[in-house]
């Protein structure tokens, strides 16, 4: 409004004083600067947070499991509803007995999910086996929902012969090529531009790629590299960042001093979703629109799953450090998102105290039965160190493997070879 | 390149006095190109300079296959050194694409694009800019396969960049990182020293099944002419080429310093009646322990040159691996004639190259020794 005004008046004085009129013209055009489509203003103000209100939290259901909208509500049949809460479930049970394990030295490292079960379902659900995954370590919800078996997962830990993977990662590095879940590793974000590049290779295919990240992970150059390429290559990827307050001790105000990591979004050209992700059907519709965006559009989308870490960051880790038990309590009970999703589908009947412990009983079970199968199968040759360097191993490599051969026949006593597969 | 054009014009100096600036400073040519002798395929052949060798190699990559892409910096226009020509208008914005300007970013995607199975050829602006995207080529590129178990690869991811001395490239236009890249397993590392060599080894980096990095000689660009062959043929990967055949001490270079110590070669012969060997080692990783074992256990002397720094540069893994194989049939230490343990430097770059001259008395040693 101001501006169309003050342009009257410059268009007035210039009809008035012909001299200056070639010299005020330009002011009573738009900018046609290249880099920026935007107006003139003769007002200079600094655009900040206070310029905007900070993205809103999209919900469906309230901390009772009631749906607060009905016409939000994805009206997903009963054996999806069925299958979210017990992968959601599953996910607290594998924890549990995992990281028990890894404190009895059983297995060296792990890392829970708790808090974050609605996130990976939701998401999850929404999508199917034939979308590609890029993960981030914190996922295995996924996983779950895709089918990964709980003796796959269990010989990932374990490095034992059956193994995908040969032993060769960390434990909770999981990869699945029949899934579609592209190996995770250590290496925080690194993972962002592949989904962009993958996302771009699979264009006019009817298939998405989504991409999980922490927000400490959103402060690596790759995110950036990775928002900009795929909103500027038209790639249709989804990324989602699981925002849980922390990464390891730093939380999230010595990470960022934005609007969380949507805000970025629209910087970028993208559109952004920011969603409740305690909330499994918040998390579902928005995956689902967004994928439904990603194809038709092929365009990036950018949800933030706002969550909780309540586990400690790793079994390396012991948070009580920095934050307070009050804290984690509250996330842990009053939001606890298996919780809410457990009153919504009771309210629904859809279950009850008898499934439930019918169903953890059972979960369990087969959790322990997996866990000790995987403990006793030996660990793959140790000759599998020097092969997948390179497609077919070169004659250097063939060399260094035989001299290894001929040293652990010598000194056989000196290694574990009783522990690998001959 | 058109810093220094640039620079001349401003500068309001007669003529003169600019020739000799130039042919002292710029100009001063610390190579002279000998064209490839050997023949690679039989079949016609065009006059081709090297960034004209790497354009067609990128053409006839992306006709016979039809998932290829070719993306990086300011390529859709031809690129800054014209290595993507016409591509573009060929090939459509699809596949020939300019990217952000960001080289984590660049490799990245391409190796995501490589994951799905699609043929990325990315393209680094110059190598001395290759260091961002270090981690993505380094932890990612080179450990696709091996971490997943063989479940996912990136094989078909091609990273080309334009690398070592140009005349006046200073710190950032000048570099020969290839001593990085040869320290991580699961790469592939060659660097072409012309034209026909060029073709071949891009041709077969695009096709070969591991992520492979090109460097090519930037200085090579026009410079080199060849005769190369028109069809589509391939450079294998860690094979070594004699280039001259002798038996007094064996030359071991790669990229332009295979000129250089061609030069050299001949300087000896004149000078000292020698009869130098000059292997252009071609691959980096894997490199070709059998060549170079094999003409060192005739000569006995050996001459490594390289233009990046001495320390930890790849003359040492060179030096190193023939001492443990050779070691009763040296008769000198091993000498090695690089780039001084400094950045490489603007002004001064005719006193940094292991120029001729340096390698001459490196031979001089080796032959008195
Ligand atoms: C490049 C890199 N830097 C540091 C680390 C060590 N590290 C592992 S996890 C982590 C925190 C990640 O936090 P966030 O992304 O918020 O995910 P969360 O653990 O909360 O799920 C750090 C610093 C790493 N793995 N990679």
């Amino acid at each position: 409004m101001a501006l169309s005004k003050n342009v009257c008046v410059l268009f007035k004085r210039c009809f008035q004083n012909k001299l200056s009129f070639k010299y005020l013209s330009t002011h009573s055009q738009p900018p046609i600067f290249p880099g920026a489509k935007a107006e003139w203003t003769q007002k200079l103000e600094f655009t900040g947070t206070h310029s905007y209100s900070p993205l809103p939290i999209y919900q469906v259901l309230d901390q009772q499991g009631q749906i607060i909208d009905a016409s939000e509500d994805p009206k997903l049949n009963s054996n999806i509803l069925e299958k979210m809460y017990k992968d959601m479930t599953l996910l607290n049970v594998l924890d549990k007995i995992l990281y028990e394990s890894q404190r009895q030295g059983r297995i060296s490292f792990y890392m829970t999910n708790y808090g974050e079960e609605a996130a990976h379902i939701g998401s999850a659900a929404a999508l199917t086996t034939n979308d590609v995954v890029y993960g981030q370590y914190r996922e295995v919800g996924v996983l779950l929902w895709r089918g990964f078996t709980l003796p796959e997962l269990m010989n990932q830990c374990y490095g034992n012969a059956e193994d995908k993977g040969k032993g060769r990662q960390m434990p909770v590095h999981y990869g699945s090529k029949n899934l579609n879940f592209v190996t995770i590793s250590s290496p925080l974000t690194t993972q962002m531009p592949q989904a962009a590049g993958a996302a771009y290779a699979l264009k006019g295919k009817n298939r998405v790629v989504i991409c999980y990240f922490g927000e400490g992970a959103a402060s690596e150059g790759d995110a950036h590299a990775a928002l900009n390429f795929a909103a500027t290559l038209d790639c249709p990827v989804i990324f989602f960042c699981r925002n849980n307050g922390y990464a390891i001790s730093t939380p999230a105000n010595e990470q960022y001093r934005g609007d969380g990591i949507g805000g970025r979004g629209p910087g970028y050209g993208i559109n952004t979703l920011r969603v409740d992700g305690n909330d499994p059907l918040a998390v579902y519709n928005a995956t689902r629109k967004a994928k439904e965006y990603a194809i038709t559009e092929s365009k990036p989308v950018l949800i933030e799953a706002m969550t909780y870490r309540v586990g400690h960051h790793s079994t390396s880790d012991d948070s009580s450090a920095y934050r307070s038990k009050e804290e984690v309590d509250h996330w842990s009970t009053n939001q606890n998102p298996v919780n809410r999703f457990r009153m919504y589908l009771q309210n629904n009947n859809l279950w009850n105290d008898e499934l439930e412990k019918k169903w953890l009983a059972e979960a369990r079970k087969n959790v322990i039965s997996a866990f000790e199968e995987a403990e006793k199968r030996p660990k793959p040759n140790w000759s599998e160190m020097f092969k997948d360097v390179y497609e077919t191993m070169p004659d250097y490599l063939v060399k260094q493997m035989e001299s290894m051969q001929k040293h652990v026949e010598q000194y056989k006593e000196h290694y574990p070879v009783k522990n690998y597969s001959k | 390149m058109a810093l220094s054009k640039l620079n001349l014009k401003c500068f309001n100096i007669n003529a003169s006095t600019k020739e000799s600036v130039c042919a002292q400073v710029f100009k001063r040519n610390f190579f002279n190109y000998v064209p490839s002798k050997k023949q690679i395929v039989n079949g016609p052949t065009i006059r081709m300079n090297m960034f004209q060798a790497i354009n067609n190699a990128l053409d006839i990559a992306l006709k016979s296959d039809d998932t290829a892409m070719v993306f990086g910096e300011d390529v859709a226009f031809g690129g800054v050194f014209r290595c993507t020509m016409d591509l573009q208008k060929k090939y459509g914005k699809s596949r020939i694409f300019n990217t952000p300007l960001c080289e984590q970013g660049i490799v990245g995607f391409g190796i995501g694009v490589a994951n799905m199975g699609s043929t990325a050829i990315a393209e680094i602006q110059f190598a001395d800019y290759i260091f961002p995207a270090f981690d993505q080529l380094v932890n990612e590129a080179a450990k696709c396969r091996y971490r997943s178990g063989n479940q996912f690869n990136c094989g078909k991811l091609t990273v080309r960049a334009p690398c070592g001395a140009v005349g006046h490239g200073a710190l950032y236009h000048s570099q020969s990182p290839e001593g990085y890249f040869a320290h991580t397993p699961g790469l592939k590392v060659v660097v072409p020293r012309g034209p026909i060599h060029a073709k071949g080894l891009l041709l077969s980096c695009i096709r070969e099944p591991d992520p492979c990095i090109v460097l090519e000689p930037k200085v090579l660009y026009r410079a080199a002419v060849d005769e190369v062959p028109e069809g589509d043929y391939s450079i294998p990967i860690g094979k070594a080429e004699v280039v001259v055949e002798g038996d007094a001490v064996t030359l071991i270079g790669w990229g332009t310093q295979v000129h250089v110590l061609t030069e050299v070669a001949q300087l000896a012969k004149t000078k000292f009646n020698v009869n130098c060997e000059v292997i252009d080692l071609v691959s980096i990783l894997p490199w070709d322990r059998d060549t170079v074992c094999k003409s060192v256990k005739k000569t006995k002397r050996v001459l490594i040159s390289h233009e990046a720094p001495l320390t930890a540069g790849f003359g040492a893994e060179l030096a190193s691996t023939i001492q443990e194989e050779c070691f009763l049939h040296l008769e000198a230490p091993i000498s090695r004639v690089t780039g001084f343990d400094t950045p490489f430097p603007h002004i001064f770059e005719p006193f940094y190259l292991p120029d001729k001259w340096r390698c001459l008395q490196a031979i001089r040693n080796l032959l008195d020794y």
